[in-house]
């Protein structure tokens, strides 16, 4: 009797080793296969069969879109408006967080309710189409950093991170005179560092995966981002193929280094991917807590 | 423990303003982010009379025409919108029911993993598509299901379970579905988090004791590690069915792109955009408004009941 469950329980746990392997497999491949593809000669690649291996390895995909002037523009600004929204995002979330944390302030109350009232009322895309176009941040850079410059959510995570804090902490500091942008920037901002830290990530990570905004507000090609670039190569390869290349990159002619709109995809989703995984180990270790405070409210 | 939580005896009432002059440099701290809010959230409000206008955008507010409920009466016989509302609601309740099923079965399993280093790992695989773009995601989906070469097609055709490539993205029966496994690919590890958090406060005599009774690995998950997450799960079940009408934007918007497929893949947001910025009609703003406007005041409505349906159960559970 004994004896048989533990076979059954051997069994159990080779199966649901198998089956988590398999759930790897399922979630690599795919960018697995896009990188492969990205380091593949783009007219091998038409011919099909490229999974887990370049067959006729080539740098010329990475070369074709650092060299061109458009995809390295978007580059840039995606770089750019991660950093300024990072920065912003973060003071303006410690610094709202510190306001909101004193439990003397007089308008705490009114100020949270206004706050928070703002995840759930929204006017809309046209309005706030309009509004963008009223505030002549229509094609122009700040349209990126401007709309988004304080998140709700990440303040309410900052400040139930500065209530935790000891309160005396606060009270001494006005003891010995200081003031309160005093207080926030020499006292709570070092001490807030990790959960700000985390806050900084999570805004850089959206910031570089949007594109919404790029397609609504500023459209411009100077303005363009990677991933508004990404979405115009995707919605073209929806429309005509994802392999149908142009008669003059078909394989048969005698052209060297040729390109692909599909391999130059898979150069740009890499490229676009590379900066999440560098900051994803990051991310991990703090995201567990973010993760169940959302829950909490 | 912070002195804050201490309940403080409530000292003696000042006045608002004897209280407000003490504390002058907060109140100019939060300046800016009252007219923050204002201008980028509750200015826009306004806009929404748009939608009870034929809105031309050169005129001033004055000039415009009034056509009080005209354009919510016509959304209800445009047969696009009830289209797209049916669309959405499909696609929502598809998502929530694989969103559950797959998260909290891939918890429960994990939860099981006897080796620490490699249940790390596939944690650390499983939560990564979460943070990769829409865009990306969609472009790997588009891939996989290419019919030149997706390796989709290329197995089904290997295993010999079907004879030619299947157009997975020109067929409208197929589209829900894909959006569907789009969604747990990508967010299927990221939404066991929370499962796997609660798991963790369960307590390990009840295993002991299962285990002593005689109760397999199934009967231990099914009778232990299940009901203990139970209140948990129907917290968040609760929670996201008030997101009814938000069925997602971007991965319609995406795959949906060909054009084969826009009778299945329209959902309200697309529907906005599409009839706001797409159309060359006059009414085009005010229309779209419109609808806009019944997504997020019915969205409310569902999400308020929900967010008390939620909290009245949680305290339900306490008492």
């Amino acid at each position: 009797m004994n004896m048989k469950r533990t076979t059954l329980e051997k069994v159990f746990d080779v199966i649901n080793i198998f089956g988590m392997f398999l759930i790897v497999v399922i979630m690599l491949y795919p960018i697995w296969n896009t990188l492969v593809i990205s380091f593949n000669d783009a007219r091998d690649t038409i011919r099909g069969g490229i999974t887990l291996w370049p067959r006729v390895w080539s740098m010329f995909n990475y070369q074709s879109v650092f060299k061109n002037e458009y995809l390295l523009d978007a580059f840039f600004v995606s770089v750019v408006r991660t950093v300024i929204s990072v920065v912003i995002n973060v003071l303006s979330a410690g610094l709202l967080a510190y306001i909101l944390s004193r439990n003397e302030f007089v308008l705490r109350k009114f100020l949270t309710i206004f706050m928070i009232l703002t995840m759930y009322v929204s006017a809309g895309l046209i309005p706030q189409f309009f509004l963008i176009r009223d505030l002549g941040l229509y094609n122009n850079f700040w349209v990126y950093v401007l709309p988004g410059m304080v998140g709700p959510f990440n303040v309410i995570v900052v400040r139930t991170y500065i209530k935790s804090l000891p309160g005396s902490l606060v009270e001494a500091a006005k003891i010995d005179g200081a003031g309160e942008l005093r207080i926030f920037l020499s006292i709570i901002f070092p001490l807030c560092l990790p959960v700000l830290a985390t806050i900084a990530l999570w805004v850089g990570v959206g910031a570089w995966n949007s594109w919404f905004d790029s397609f609504i507000f500023a459209p411009a090609q100077q303005h363009s981002t990677l991933q508004y670039e990404l979405m115009k190569m995707l919605s073209a390869s929806m429309q005509f193929g994802a392999n149908q290349a142009p008669e003059y990159m078909m394989p048969g002619q005698e052209m060297r280094n040729i390109v692909t709109p599909n391999s130059i995809r898979a150069a740009m989703t890499i490229v676009a991917t590379v900066p999440i995984l560098f900051v994803y180990p990051f991310l991990q270790k703090y995201f567990v807590t973010v993760n169940i405070g959302s829950v909490k409210e | 423990m912070s002195d804050r939580n201490i309940p403080i005896i409530a000292p003696q009432k000042r006045g608002f303003f004897t209280m407000a002059r003490s504390q002058k440099e907060l109140l100019l701290l939060s300046i800016p982010f009252i007219v923050y809010f204002f201008i980028f959230s509750y200015y826009p409000l306004w806009g929404l009379t748009m939608a009870f206008q034929t809105f031309r955008p050169h005129l001033s507010f004055w000039e415009q025409e009034w056509v009080g409920l005209t354009h919510f009466k016509n959304l209800f016989s445009d047969k696009y919108f009830t289209q797209a509302l049916y669309n959405t609601i499909m696609m929502s309740l598809i998502n929530l029911v694989l969103h559950f099923v797959t998260a909290i079965t891939f918890a429960l399993f994990l939860n099981e993993l006897r080796l620490r280093f490699f249940k790390r790992f596939v944690q650390t695989i499983s939560y990564m598509p979460h943070f990769l773009s829409w865009i990306i995601v969609c472009g790997l989906m588009a891939n996989m299901l290419s019919m030149d070469d997706g390796i989709i097609n290329n197995l089904l055709m290997w295993f010999g379970i079907i004879d030619k490539p299947i157009h997975w993205l020109g067929t409208p029966g197929y589209f829900w579905g894909i959006v569907g496994v789009s969604n747990v690919w990508k967010s299927m590890g990221w939404n066991s988090i929370i499962y796997l958090a609660a798991m963790t406060a369960i307590d390990p005599a009840l295993y002991e004791a299962a285990a002593i009774d005689g109760c397999g690995r199934f009967g231990r998950m099914w009778n232990i590690t299940l009901p203990s997450i139970k209140p948990t799960i129907v917290i968040l079940l609760i929670l996201n069915a008030g997101w009814i009408l938000n069925a997602g934007f971007e991965v319609q918007y995406l795959l949906g792109n060909s054009g084969l497929v826009m009778d299945v893949s329209e959902t309200l947001d697309i529907f906005v955009l599409r009839r706001g910025f797409g159309s060359r009609s006059v009414i085009g703003y005010s229309y779209g408004t419109a609808a806009g406007m019944f997504k997020t005041v019915v969205s409310l409505v569902v999400i308020t009941i929900c967010n008390f349906a939620a909290k009245w159960v949680g305290e339900e559970r306490l008492v």
